[in-house]
Formats: structure tokens, C-alpha cells, sequence
């Protein structure tokens, strides 16, 4: 984190000329990319191979999550933006972006509190005259249910809480696991980059000759981002995708 | 080379804010177009190349220009990519094993 | 613990400081790498007790020296010691120590990490024993196979104490290889590219890569178990469409590149014996450098065949077995470089000598039963059966154990500042050696027999009797072997004549310095012309080497050495008090909770704590 070694600008008196600090980062983004991979792969092997649901057809929504996929991405533009502004020495410039970034950051944490919460109280709607080959696993198990089901309440419409949690289904474990994960990757984000906020105001801690520090805290915020990407497309937009439920 | 001047040709090599800025509106337009793509019926399976060269083309512009990979040292990139090719590598052989393509 | 730490500071290191409290905020490589020798000797001792107590039972048929569930304990733990706090450590203690002698360097490049890391592994060490104390020790095997993980077939607290043990020792493991691969890369001597950096140097690279890129997968197979037990997420439970097999691909994945993790460093060392005593360099250097990194690249695609019965299918078996049999031309081109290395070499049969060719034979015949295995329908004759325990102890025992105590004899004067007895030590040797054979060998024709592994005893009528009991009195030699070498170490450090700097006429940059080497290391930092640079320049091929500073002019008394911290072992104990939080009843939040708060803090303290700023 912040280690108060001093940064020697780009070139380090070092073998490959490199910063330690920074070669260190990388490499433990090619672990980590191997941590969230290791997530992905479970979810995968178990994607189709729930035998009850809520699935993801049932809970996604994907508007909902296009717009905390939108601020997450975002708050990569501002991040890059802070540490070009600490670069040339413009500190209210730069406070101000990392301040939005970090701000950014707790906003896609509450979309994912919010969404979390949304699937956990999950009510399923079914309308007793569809057609039964057109109803989902969950919707169809609602509809023959023995005490709210259609038949047993004869209505037009019957409904039931169905809720997703990660005891429910394998989708509701492998979810929660991998994108819980990323939640806490994006926490820990968030806290290093307020502690780096408050960090600014006190004297010569924060400062261009040290922008190594922040570039740190930036490439674990820009790698949290592009993980996002991958579990935007594969788990959320394939989830709902019909040829892969 | 000195390096000062090593220094100062890193310096011109690092984008303005301009460019970053240009980036992030390719980057949501690019996700404006993956969200608008899968609303489209008729492209059936067709959204599975075009989602992930997308998404690929995301990641790597965060990759290249957010993370400078683009201006930095070989060395990382290599890292990265090393445990990126790995973990896809292990995720498409378990789901080969698991029968996700049979 | 306080006792060995306490001895060996009483044995006189050469350092500044001594007592218990300097070496509790050590980040000296070399104190450090001592702390992970003889840490993980006292562990290695403790789980060749619990394979003496299998022997003993095993000795001879209907046995009722032990029960069936403390066996099943016994032979888990045993394994997860060897594994986890005996050779990986040991690979440890040696990287810490040898590295930066070996590419010219004053430390590593996160002092504080590496002292993290010993940290941590200690304590995780000491979680996953305490379980013997705590209701019982884990007794799924160990590579601890769900169903018998699930909370119904191991109700108890034991299966947490795997889960939450190897956790913390892969954090600590993750920390250490990440530090030497920055460590490696960034501060070789001025002239050592990556093609004149010794054989040793370059397995550690590979194995710190290795850890690197496969410890996340066990990383994540443990959360879900620990998911499955604490929370019953369904992860491999088939009343939900689960699939136990899931954990053995997990476990495999990583599982696999973990054997190399255990057996590439034990081959950096023979590869850096060899030579010395043979008074030529290393022949055919390039092909056992890319050996390596291509046994390395293959480690991660072999690992189904660990599951050739599982029923894969036969394409999956098919390539399983293609990829496996693949890795033994990287391991026949290094076997073959080594034998050319001693062809036609002086050679100087010391004890060092005597361990690593007795490495070359034990370590062939393991891996020829390893081609074995590669023949999938070969191996459904072999799975699970004593073949196997044959097989993994030619390998790691033959191998990985025989080349690291070879190792310890050849770094003795340097690490102790004393010569150990050679008498004793080709005893040592020899012993050990038979003992060995005596033992596992009788295990192929066990295993080939049918006697299944892990079983706590057999019937007499079974036959397998005879080797049984041959097997046992081996263990008693091998029991004998290590009596020896301990006794060897102990008074040699204690007594031994003092060493000079190059007892051996080593070829590489550690023997250039004083035995034990100051803490500082080098007094101006090598330049480096050649492959087994002291060699060269002791042959006088070189130029005298000019100071180089931290590359801008250091005065003679300026050596910046980082300080002491004790930040290290406070986050340590965070993270094992947040652990046992864990464990203790399936789960005290509270107390994980408070070890957590004291993690961060002690995060925070690490990060604002004025380090030896040169500027």
C-alpha cells in the first residue's frame, strides 16, 4: 500500500529497470486473474445443472445491471483521470476525480446490496392460462404448487416467493461466490482509495514525485473493472441469453 | 540514452486526459451496443462471437491504455497474460470435461 | 519453537544482534531461510513420528496397535506435513538463504513480506496440527475428497482445520513466491542476464511461477468447501446436481503443479552439487533451464491423470495420458545432463556428492513408475493401491528429501560458519539410502499384490505379510538415518571446525563471501562476466569487479539495510486469531472479526512505518 519509499520516477536502479513495488502488482493481477477464473470456471461447469430454481432467466434484470456495469467502467475513466491530474501536479483536480472514483465504487456496491437483496425476495407471477411449454423451471414448479398453485387456488394468477440465496441451486452458490468476490475486491478498492483521499490533505504524502502509490492502487481498480466486464457478458448477458438456460 | 531523456520520452508517451476521456465514450458506447445486441431475437446464437469480441475489445482497451500496458515493460504484459491464457485455459478444459459443449 | 529459535541464535550467527526478540523482527533473508529450516525439520520429524506409528501398526497383519480412525488421521496428517510444512518450507528455507547470495543482491525485495510469510507459515502450521489437540485431526486424505469433506461424513471441526490450515499457508506461500519473483527478476548483479544465473536460481524462478499461477485454483476450491460446510452451498452435493468430481479437478489442478513445486527445487540443488564435485560445469546448462520451465508448462495439463478411474471417458483419458507421458522427455533430458555432468568429471564422492547421485537413481526408478501410471489401463490396476505409496515416496522421498538434506551438507559451512562431520555424514548417507530402499521398494510389489492404500490393517491370509514387515524394518533404518543427521547437524554447529568462505571450490557468487556471510552479504555488489561466475573469476578470466553502489556512487559506509519490524507477526496473528475464530464451533464470528481488526491495523501500521530510506 502506501510504503513510504520513495519513488525514483521511471527508471529504478534496478536490474530490468522496473519498480519493485509495481512488478510486484502485476504479478499478483496474474494470480488474481487466475483466483476469479478458477470462480468463472465453477459457475460454468454448473451453468444448466441446477434442478430447481430461481435461474438466472428468473432474476436478472439486465437493465439494472447495465447501468452499475456503466458506473463501474466509468469510474475507471475518473481513476485514470486522478493520476493523470497527480502527474502534473493539479491536486484539486486530482482529489476530485479520485474522490468520484471512490464514490463510483460505493454506488456499484450498493447496485450489487440492491440486487442481492431483489433476488433474495424474488416473487414469481404466473398466469394459470400460459402455456405450459413457455414457463421456467421456477414459474412451473409455482404453478403446480400444492397450496398456492393454480390448481389448488383455481385463480387466474397465482404468485410465490422464490427466493435466490446461496443455498437455493448451484446457480445461487456459484453466483453469489463469484460475484460476492468482486464485491470484496471492489471494498477493498474503495478503502484504499479513501485512505489515499484523506492521505492527500496531510503534507507530502500524496504527492507527483510518489504517483507510484496511486498507480498501485489504480492497476487493482482498473483490473477489478475488467474483471467486471468478463462477469457482465458471461454470467449476466449469457445467463439470460435462452440458447445457453 | 539518459535517463532524463528516457524519462521525458515516458512522459510524452503517457495519453492526455483527452484521449482517456475519448476512451471511456468508446467503452460505453461499446456496452451500449452489447446490451443493445441482446435484445435483438433474430441474431439467435449469433450474439455469442459478437458479445465476447466486444467484451474482449473492452478488456483490452482498459488493458492497454487505463493500465499503460501499451507504454510499459514487456515483462508485465507477460505476466498478465500468463495468468490470463491459464485461467482461460483451465476454464474452457473443465468445461470441455463437465460436457458444457456436448 | 523458542528453544530451537534460542539455539541457534546461542550458536553464534554472524549479526548484530541476537535474543529472541531480534530474530521475532527479523527481515534478514538469511536469518529468515533459518527459521524456515528449522521449523520445517521439527515438522519433518513430527510427520515421520506419524508414518513410524503406520509402520508400526502395518508391521504385521490384524494389527491392533492403533484404531481405524486415528490411522485415518495418522496417514492425513502425515501427508499434509510432508507436503505443506516439511519439503515446501525446506524448497523455502533455501530460496530465502541462496537467492540473493546467489544474484548478488543484500536481501530480497520485500524484506518485510518474506518475514510475513514465514510468519504466516508457522502459524498455519501450528493451526493445522492444534487440530490433534481440538477434537480430532483431519482424516479425509489429503487431498481431501468430497463426499467424506460434506458436514454428514465429517460432522466434527477436523475438515475446517484442512480448510482454514491451508489457507493461511497459501497465503503465506503466495506472498513468498511473488517476493522472489520480483526478488529474481529485479536484483541479479550487474552482468547476470538471465542465461548466466545459476541452475538453483532458475527452478526457484520457475517455482515461484508455478505457486504463483496455481495456488488460486486451491485457493478457491477451500472457500467452497469451507461454503459447503459452514453455509450449505451446495458446491458438491449430488442431491442438487453437484458433482463431487468438481473438488478432484480442482484439487488435481492444483494438485499436479504442486508435485513440481515439490520436486524442482531438490533438482536446482543436485544441478548446482553435481558440478562442484565434479570439477566440470554443468553440462548442457540451457536444456535443464528449459527443461524445467517446459515441466512446468506441462504441470498444468496433466493433472487428470490423478482420475484416470473416475470414468473421463476415453478421450479425456486419451490425452491425459499422451500429455503425461510427454513430461517425461523435459525430466529424461535432465536425468541425462546430470549423468553427463559426472562423465568424465574428477570426482570428489563427499556427502553432498553421495546425496545428489543417490538422487539421480531413487529419482528415476520413481520416475519410471510414474511412466507406469501414464498408461491409463495400467494405472486402473495401480490406483489406490500400495504401487502408488511406492511411487509418490520414490519421488518425493528418493527425490525431493534426498536432494534437500544433500543440499543441507553442501551449504552447511555457509549457513553455520562451521564444516560437519564427513564421516558422519556418508553414514548418514548410506543409511539413509538402504533404509529407503528397505522400505518402499517392497510397496510396488504390495501395491501390484492388490493392497489397497490407507487400510489400518489386512488380513493374515492376504500374503502381504513378508514385505509388510520388511517395509517396517526399513522405517526403523530410515528412523536411524535421520537420528544421525541430526546429530550431525547439531554438534557440527555446535563444535564443527570453522569453515573457510569456499570449502568447496564453489562455482557460484555465495562462496565468495564469508561463512556464515555478514548480514550485509556482499561489501560491493559483483559484477558478473560469466556462467558460474566465481569460478570464472577465480580462474582469473575476469577483471576485478569495480563498486557498484545503488548505482549512484555509495560511499563505502553507506550499505542501507532494511530495519527490523514487528508489523509482520502482528498481521499474522490477526489472520490465525481470525482463523480459529473460524474454525472453533463451525464459526465464532466474533472473535474472527476481532482478528481481522487486527490484521488491518496491523496493515496500516506495516504501510506508515518509516523504512531505511537511502534518500
Amino acid at each position: 500500500m502506501a510504503q513510504a519509499t520513495a519513488d525514483h520516477g521511471e527508471h529504478e536502479a534496478t536490474t530490468t529497470g522496473l519498480n519493485h513495488r509495481k512488478m510486484l502488482m502485476w504479478a499478483f493481477l496474474g494470480s488474481d486473474c487466475m483466483f476469479f477464473g478458477s470462480l468463472i470456471a465453477t459457475y460454468l461447469v454448473y451453468k444448466g445443472r441446477s434442478l430447481e430454481g430461481p435461474l438466472p432467466i428468473d432474476v436478472f434484470s439486465i437493465p439494472t445491471t447495465s447501468v452499475s456495469t456503466f458506473v463501474l467502467l466509468m469510474s475507471s475513466m475518473s481513476m485514470v483521470l486522478a493520476y493523470s491530474a497527480l502527474r502534473r501536479n493539479r491536486m484539486k483536480t486530482f482529489r476530485v476525480w479520485l474522490a468520484s472514483t471512490a464514490i463510483m465504487g460505493m454506488t456499484f456496491l450498493a447496485f450489487q446490496v440492491f440486487e442481492f437483496r431483489v433476488f433474495a425476495n424474488h416473487e414469481v407471477v404466473v398466469d394459470c392460462h400460459a402455456p405450459i411449454g413457455e414457463l421456467s423451471i421456477v414459474e412451473l414448479s409455482v404453478r403446480n404448487d400444492k397450496t398456492v398453485g393454480c390448481e389448488a387456488t383455481g385463480h387466474d394468477e397465482v404468485e410465490k416467493q422464490v427466493g435466490l440465496t446461496p443455498k437455493t441451486n448451484l446457480f445461487g452458490s456459484t453466483f453469489f461466490t463469484l460475484t460476492g468476490f468482486h464485491g470484496a475486491h471492489v471494498t477493498l478498492g474503495v478503502i484504499w482509495l479513501l485512505t489515499m483521499f484523506f492521505l492527500s490533505f496531510k503534507k507530502g504524502m500524496v504527492t507527483p514525485e510518489r504517483n507510484l502509490d496511486l498507480d498501485l492502487a489504480a492497476l487493482y481498480w482498473h483490473f477489478v473493472d475488467i474483471v467486471w466486464i468478463i462477469i457482465f457478458t458471461v454470467v449476466y448477458l449469457f445467463g439470460v441469453f435462452p440458447g445457453f438456460a | 540514452m539518459t535517463q532524463e531523456s528516457q524519462a521525458i520520452q515516458h512522459e510524452a508517451a503517457h495519453p492526455t486526459p483527452g484521449t482517456y476521456f475519448k476512451i471511456a465514450m468508446v467503452l460505453s458506447i461499446l456496452t451500449a451496443i452489447e446490451v443493445g445486441i441482446f435484445y435483438l431475437e433474430f441474431l439467435s446464437y449469433g450474439i455469442i462471437p459478437i458479445l465476447v469480441l466486444l467484451s474482449g475489445a473492452k478488456f483490452i482497451l482498459v488493458c492497454m491504455y487505463y493500465m499503460h500496458l501499451k507504454f510499459d515493460d514487456r515483462i508485465f504484459s507477460t505476466m498478465f497474460v500468463a495468468g490470463l491464457i491459464t485461467a482461460a485455459g483451465v476454464t474452457l478444459a473443465l468445461m470441455t470435461l463437465f460436457s458444457f459443449f456436448a | 519453537m523458542a528453544s530451537a529459535v534460542g539455539a541457534v541464535g546461542a550458536a553464534g550467527h554472524a549479526s548484530t544482534e541476537s535474543g529472541v526478540w531480534s530474530w521475532i523482527t527479523t527481515v534478514d533473508h538469511k536469518r529468515i531461510g533459518i527459521l524456515y529450516g528449522v521449523s520445517a525439520i521439527l515438522f519433518f520429524l513430527l510427520g515421520g513420528s506419524e508414518a513410524f506409528l503406520i509402520r508400526m501398526q502395518l508391521a504385521s497383519a490384524d494389527a491392533d496397535l492403533i484404531s481405524s480412525g486415528v490411522f485415518s488421521q495418522l496417514f492425513t496428517m502425515h501427508a499434509l506435513t510432508m507436503v505443506f510444512l516439511a519439503i515446501m518450507p525446506l524448497g523455502a528455507a533455501f530460496f530465502n538463504f541462496l537467492i540473493p547470495l546467489q544474484i548478488g543482491a543484500r536481501d530480497v525485495a520485500f524484506p518485510r513480506l518474506n518475514a510475513l510469510s514465514y510468519w504466516l507459515f508457522l502459524f498455519g502450521a501450528i493451526l493445522l496440527n492444534s487440530s490433534f489437540v481440538f477434537g480430532g485431526a483431519p482424516d479425509a486424505g489429503w487431498f481431501a475428497y468430497a463426499n467424506l469433506t460434506s458436514s454428514t461424513y465429517s460432522p466434527g471441526d477436523s475438515m475446517d482445520y484442512f480448510t482454514l490450515g491451508l489457507l493461511v499457508l497459501g497465503i503465506s506461500s503466495l506472498a513468498a513466491a511473488l517476493n522472489f519473483v520480483v526478488t529474481i527478476l529485479n536484483m541479479r548483479a550487474p552482468g547476470m542476464t538471465l542465461m548466466r544465473m545459476p541452475v538453483f536460481t532458475w527452478m526457484a524462478l520457475v517455482v515461484s511461477f508455478l505457486l504463483v499461477f496455481a495456488l488460486p485454483i486451491l485457493t478457491v476450491g477451500l472457500i467452497e468447501l469451507l461454503f459447503w460446510r459452514f453455509f450449505d452451498m451446495p458446491f458438491f452435493s449430488a442431491e442438487f446436481g453437484g458433482d463431487p468430481l468438481l473438488w478432484q479437478h480442482i484439487f488435481w489442478l492444483f494438485g499436479h503443479p504442486e508435485v513440481y513445486i515439490l520436486i524442482l527445487p531438490a533438482m536446482g540443488i543436485v544441478s548446482e552439487i553435481l558440478p562442484t564435485f565434479s570439477r566440470k560445469p554443468l553440462f548442457g546448462y540451457t536444456a535443464v533451464v528449459f527443461a524445467g520451465v517446459s515441466i512446468a508448462f506441462l504441470g498444468f495439463a496433466v493433472w487428470a491423470h490423478h482420475m484416470f478411474t473416475v470414468g473421463l471417458g476415453p478421450v479425456a483419458i486419451a490425452a491425459f495420458s499422451a500429455s503425461t507421458m510427454l513430461i517425461a522427455v523435459p525430466t529424461g533430458i535432465k536425468v541425462f545432463n546430470w549423468m553427463g555432468t559426472i562423465w568424465g568429471g574428477s570426482l570428489d564422492l563427499r556427502t553432498p556428492m553421495l546425496f545428489a547421485i543417490g538422487f539421480i537413481a531413487l529419482f528415476t526408478i520413481g520416475g519410471l513408475s510414474g511412466v507406469m501410471h501414464a498408461a491409463a489401463s495400467s494405472d486402473a490396476q495401480q490406483q489406490d493401491t500400495y504401487f502408488i505409496v511406492a511411487h509418490i515416496h520414490y519421488v518425493l522421498f528418493g527425490g525431493a528429501i534426498v536432494a534437500v538434506i544433500g543440499g543441507i551438507y553442501y551449504w552447511f559451512p555457509k549457513f553455520s560458519g562451521h564444516m560437519y562431520n564427513e564421516t558422519v555424514g556418508k553414514i548418514n548417507f548410506w543409511l539413509m539410502f538402504l533404509g529407503m530402499n528397505l522400505t518402499f521398494f517392497p510397496m510396488h510389489f504390495l501395491g501390484l499384490d492388490g493392497m489397497p492404500r490407507r487400510i489400518y490393517t489386512y488380513d493374515a491370509n492376504m500374503g502381504w505379510d513378508l514385505w509388510n514387515g520388511v517395509a517396517t524394518m526399513g522405517s526403523l533404518v530410515l528412523g536411524l538415518s535421520f537420528l544421525i543427521f541430526i546429530y550431525n547437524m547439531v554438534t557440527s554447529w555446535l563444535n564443527g571446525e570453522p569453515a573457510e568462505a569456499d570449502p568447496w571450490d564453489g562455482r557460484t557468487l555465495e562462496w565468495s563471501i564469508a561463512s556464515p556471510p555478514p548480514e550485509y552479504n556482499f561489501e560491493e555488489i559483483p559484477i558478473v562476466y560469466d556462467r558460474d561466475a566465481w569460478w570464472a573469476e577465480k580462474r582469473g578470466k575476469v577483471q576485478h569487479g569495480v563498486p557498484v553502489g545503488g548505482g549512484s556512487g555509495e560511499e563505502e559506509h553507506s550499505i542501507h539495510m532494511p530495519q527490523p519490524s514487528y508489523w509482520p507477526i502482528v498481521v499474522s496473528i490477526g489472520l490465525i486469531i481470525a482463523s480459529y475464530g473460524l474454525v472453533y464451533n463451525s464459526g465464532n464470528f466474533i472473535v474472527a472479526t476481532i482478528g481481522l481488526l487486527v490484521g488491518i491495523f496491523g496493515v496500516y501500521a506495516w504501510s506508515f512505518e518509516p523504512v531505511n530510506d537511502p534518500e
